[in-house]
This record gives structure tokens, sequence and C-alpha cells, in this order.
């Protein structure tokens, strides 16, 4: 049984980690159209950002977040700005092998500034809280409770954002018929905009958090990017709240699967359940539910 | 034999090799708009098939029938396109990026299959000392051999994608990347022609997925890396001009010769940077492939030339 939960607080870490970039996905990919390939590299980026700050310049990781968040943010318009501006009014297909170019860009750009060896935050050890429970005991990293409780306060600020603010409103709109909105009067360059800000911020912290959880490596992002889709597809495309609820049930089914399945084949996991996502409901989990 | 023309000949080859999977690659998205971005997988998978096929038996992996080269490479295009026949009924009634991100999906599968399989396929360890073709002619003449094998299938895959892409079932593809409901509407069944190029495209990546294995010697799972197989690929097609199959021939020999090109220039860098020799070139191909999108994104030779070309020749053979 203690197993058994300390597998599920696994998943909780890890469906932390993917909500956080699905969110951003789900919504480019709802409110700009295209699969965008280089989300994964966007969190390794964010990740990165937060190294030099961390490491390097000693600052509190509190305080690292935001200004790493704003860093990749950056980026990602300087990205958008000269080039996927530019092929916006081509076929979506062509933005997304562009974003794959730009995917293979960042990655070399990361490996050139910050070398291609393992890196981590904080050496040394951290000592797992060790709860009893019935015939064992649940460890739980202090750096596990900061990702969860993150996680949960960025996914409540969004809720707000995206429920109360004009901004927010006008996104989801967009994000259920483009046209429509557009009819309305909805300033799109404006939503285009929040809508990088806010997804690339978020990949970010994903991306800060993922390295918290384990180590920092060029390819982290690439790696996360597969369950990542996984999750956007399984909540939906465009649908927020959909992603939240993807990003945890593939997080806890791959670190559950491992009672069942070699644990080499975890990355697997999340991709059997998208393929049945794609074959059962190919709209997604909350299609057809309003958000 | 002169150092040049050695090199010569194994840069021919390489690209080569490229072309046959640029080519099968213009099958899937040139002609019919598939999105496949796990080309390793495949190229992976038939490689494998063919060594496991012709390989004399060991006892650190499974397969070692020692069966003639010819039946490897069948059995390359035979796995492949069951693979691919898999996958495509599940997921070809998908949207490209929906396609997209499956066979990346099945790639990454592919990889950890053959990394954690060890009975099978001995692991990250690899499979060493794979029967060359035409070993017996000594270095020189197997390396000259190869490439002729090489530009042979190259050219035989050239004329058959060409002649399908002139005939009714490659206009008809063409059609389905264009306009889906069109096609549908006149009583075409959409999903078993995508079903065929996905199946054939993936069958000739296996091919050449074969063709690399017997020339290097050697395969380990690390051989097939998504950088130097699917993005690579991707670059020759975009910027030889997709959709047209002299273009597709065109762009892997010009993209490989700057790939190579950049492999001698990291060469020159100081030791200090050397290491990050491989991170330079993983930029410069996806540089390269935005620049090709900015700035021409119908590529070198594009399909519009192509079917100009067509309609004169269509003219001139009506005598008007």
């Amino acid at each position: 049984m203690a197993e058994l939960l300390q597998l599920v607080l696994f998943g909780l870490v890890l469906g932390s980690i993917l909500t956080l970039g699905a969110i951003g996905l789900s919504l480019t990919y709802g409110i700009l159209k295209f699969a965008h390939f280089a989300h994964g590299d966007f969190l390794t980026l964010g990740a990165y950002f937060a190294l030099s700050l961390i490491a390097t310049a000693q600052l509190p990781i509190l305080v690292s977040i935001p200004i790493a968040a704003l860093a990749t943010l950056l980026v990602a318009l300087i990205a958008d700005r000269l080039i996927y501006r530019r092929l916006r009014r081509t076929q979506p297909v062509i933005l997304l092998i562009a974003s794959v170019g730009v995917a293979l860009i960042l990655r070399s750009a990361v490996q050139i500034i910050w070398g291609p060896n393992v890196q981590v935050y904080v050496q040394g050890i951290q000592l797992p809280y060790v709860i009893p429970f019935g015939d064992g005991a649940i460890r739980i990293k202090p750096d596990h409770l900061v990702i969860m409780g993150g996680a949960l306060v960025l996914v409540t600020s969004l809720h707000f954002f995206l429920q109360y603010t004009r901004v927010g409103k006008a996104m989801r709109a967009m994000s259920d018929n483009p046209d429509l909105a557009r009819v309305t009067g909805i300033d799109t360059e404006k939503v285009v905009l929040w809508t990088w800000g806010i997804g690339i911020a978020l990949a970010a912290v994903g991306g800060i958090f993922a390295g918290l959880d384990a180590q920092l490596h060029p390819n982290l992002g690439w790696q996360l990017l597969l369950p990542i889709f996984a999750a956007a597809i399984l909540g939906g495309i465009g649908k927020p709240y959909g992603a939240i609820a993807g990003g945890m049930t593939i997080g806890l089914a791959q670190e559950l699967s491992t009672l069942v399945i070699p644990p080499e084949y975890k990355p697997a996991v999340s991709f059997g359940i998208m393929v049945l996502v794609l074959i059962v409901r190919p709209r997604g989990i909350f299609a057809g539910s309003s958000t | 034999m002169d150092p040049l023309l050695n090199y010569a000949i194994f840069f021919v080859t390489i690209a080569g090799i490229y072309a046959v999977w640029t080519l099968a690659l213009n099958v899937q998205w040139g002609l019919t708009g598939l999105f496949n971005i796990g080309i390793v997988g495949f190229v992976a998978v038939g490689g494998y098939t063919s060594v496991l096929l012709t390989i004399e038996p060991s006892a650190t992996f499974g397969g070692g029938l020692g069966l003639p080269l010819a039946v490897g490479f069948i059995g390359a295009m035979l796995v492949s396109a069951v693979l691919a026949l898999l996958i495509g009924l599940i997921t070809l009634n998908l949207r490209a990026d929906y396609l997209a991100i499956a066979t990346i999906g099945i790639a990454e599968i592919v990889r950890l299959f053959l990394k954690n399989e060890e009975w099978l396929t001995n692991g990250v360890r690899g499979i060493g000392g794979v029967p060359r073709p035409f070993a017996d002619l000594g270095p020189e003449g197997m390396a000259l051999a190869n490439m002729v094998l090489v530009l042979l299938s190259v050219l035989v895959i050239f004329l058959l994608v060409e002649r399908a892409r002139r005939a009714p079932w490659g206009r008809v593809l063409r059609a389905i990347r264009e306009n889906e409901l069109t096609v549908l509407a006149s009583g075409k069944t959409v999903k078993s022609f995508r079903l065929q190029s996905f199946v054939l495209g993936s069958a000739l990546m296996g091919l050449g997925g074969a063709l690399y294995a017997h020339f290097v010697g050697f395969i380990s799972p690390e051989a097939f890396v998504p950088l130097q197989t699917t993005f690579l690929v991707w670059v020759m097609l975009i910027a030889g001009g997709s959709g047209n199959t002299k273009g597709a021939v065109l762009g892997a020999f010009i993209i490989w010769g700057i790939w190579s090109g950049s492999q001698i220039v990291t060469g020159w860098l100081p030791p200090e940077l050397a290491t990050q020799a491989g991170a330079l070139r993983m930029g410069l191909i996806g540089l390269l492939l935005v620049l090709v999108l900015l700035f021409r994104h119908e590529g070198l030779l594009s399909e519009e030339d192509q079917r100009r070309a067509d309609i004169a020749r269509e003219a001139r053979r009506n005598g008007n």
C-alpha cells in the first residue's frame, strides 16, 4: 500500500510538470492553430535560465523562477516575430515544420551555452520527509512539495485569469471559435501575444520543476514533449482545463504503469494512452463540455 | 587508391542512401501530405531486420539466419511495411499534426525496444560483423560496387516514384493532399490511398536502413538518431522541393554536401570547442530548415515547375 501511494506521489509530481507544459501547448495549438514542436525545448530553455540564476548568480529559487520565465518568454516572442509571424498566413503545417527548426536551434544553443553534461540546481542530496504508512513509509522530498504547490498556485491563478479578465475570456472565445471571436471585435494580435506569454511562461516553470525533480540536460524538454502532447490531446486541444486533467492522468499513468510493465517502457505509456484516445475520442476526453 | 577518390565514393554512397530516404518521404509528404517525423523508426526497423536475417548465428542476439543479402533487403521492406500498415490503420484518419505526433511515438518505442530487448538486438552494445555486399572484391572494389548498388537503387526508386506520380494513382494522392473532400466526393477511398502511400514510403525507408546497415557494417540503437535521420531527411526534401521527384534527389545530395562540409569546418575548431561540434551542426540544420521555409518554401525545384513541364510534355504529345 505504501508502495502504491509512493507511486501516486511520483505521478502527481510528474503530472504537475506535464500540466504546466500541456496548458501552453494546448493554448497555442487551439489559438494559433499549429502544433508547436519547439514547446519542449522552451521547457529546457527555462530550466537553464534558472540554472544561471540559481547556481551562478546565487539567487533564491523563488526569485529565479519568474525572471527565468520572463527571459524564456522574451526568446519566444523573438522567435514569433522573426519566424512564426511571417509564416502565419501559410498552411499550419509549414509553421509546424518551422517549429521543428526552432526546436533544433534552441537545443543547439542550450548545449553550446551551458554544455552537454548533466547539471543540477543544488549540489548534494536532499533528505526526504519520511511518513510511516502501514507496513512501509512514503518519502517526500521538499522539492516535490515545491513542484506540486507551485503547479497548484499557477493553475489556480490561470483559472481566475481565464474566468474573470477580459483577455482571459477573449482567449477562451478565440480558442472555441476564432471566426466568431474576430467578428465580435476581439483584438486577435493581442490575444496571440497573451497566448505566447502564458503558454511559454508556464512551460518555462515546468522545465524548472523538471530540473528540480531530477537533473538538467539539453534533451530534457524534448523527452517531455511526447507526454505533453499526449496530455494536451487527452484533454482536448485548446482546452486549458482539459490539459490539467490530461497532464495529471498521463503523469499518474506513467508512474503507476511500473507496477505492471517493465520500467524501461514507461515512456511508451503516454503514447499508448494517446493512441487509445485518438481512436476512441479523437477530440479528447473533455470535448463537447464547455470550459 | 587516391584518398580523394575514396572520399568521393564514400560521399556519393551515403548521399545516395539519403536520396532513398528522401524519395520515400517524398511519397508520403510530397505527394500525399502525410506528416511522418518518425522516419528514424522505420529506418532502424529495416536495418535491424536485414542484419538479423543475414548475419551468422550468435549467442548474444537473436536471428542470425545467415540468409542471402537479397532476402535481407526484401525482409527489411516487408517488416517496415507491416509496421507502417499497423500504425496507418490507426492514425491515417487523423489530421496531419496528430499523425506527426504518432510517428514520433512509434520512433521512440522502436528505440526503446531495440535498446531493451537484448535477447534479440544485443541492446546498446549493438551488432558488429554485419555481412557486407561484394566483400570478396577487396576493400576498393567493395566500396565501388557498393556505390553502384546504392545508385542503382536510387535510380530504380526514382523511376518508380516518378512513374507513380504521373500515373492516375499519384494524381489521386496529390488530389487528396490538396482537397480531401473533393476526392471523397468523386468516389475514391481516401483512407486506402493514404495507407498505400504510407506503407510504400515506409517500406522504402526500411530498404534505405538495410542499405545503410550493410554499408557501415555495424548497427546499434545509437546509430539511428532522429537528428541525422529524420530531421536531415526533412531538410533535404524541403530544400530540394517537396513533391518534385528530381528535387528530392537533388536536395539529398546538396544538403549532404553542406552537412559533411560542416563536419570539415567544425574539425578546424580548437579542441575546447570541438565537443560542441555536434551541437553547432544541429543548430545549422534547424537554421537551414527555417531559412528555406522563410525564403523559398517551395524548394530549389518546385512542384509547380514540374507540373508546368508535365503540361508542356502533354501538349507536345498531342501535337499542338
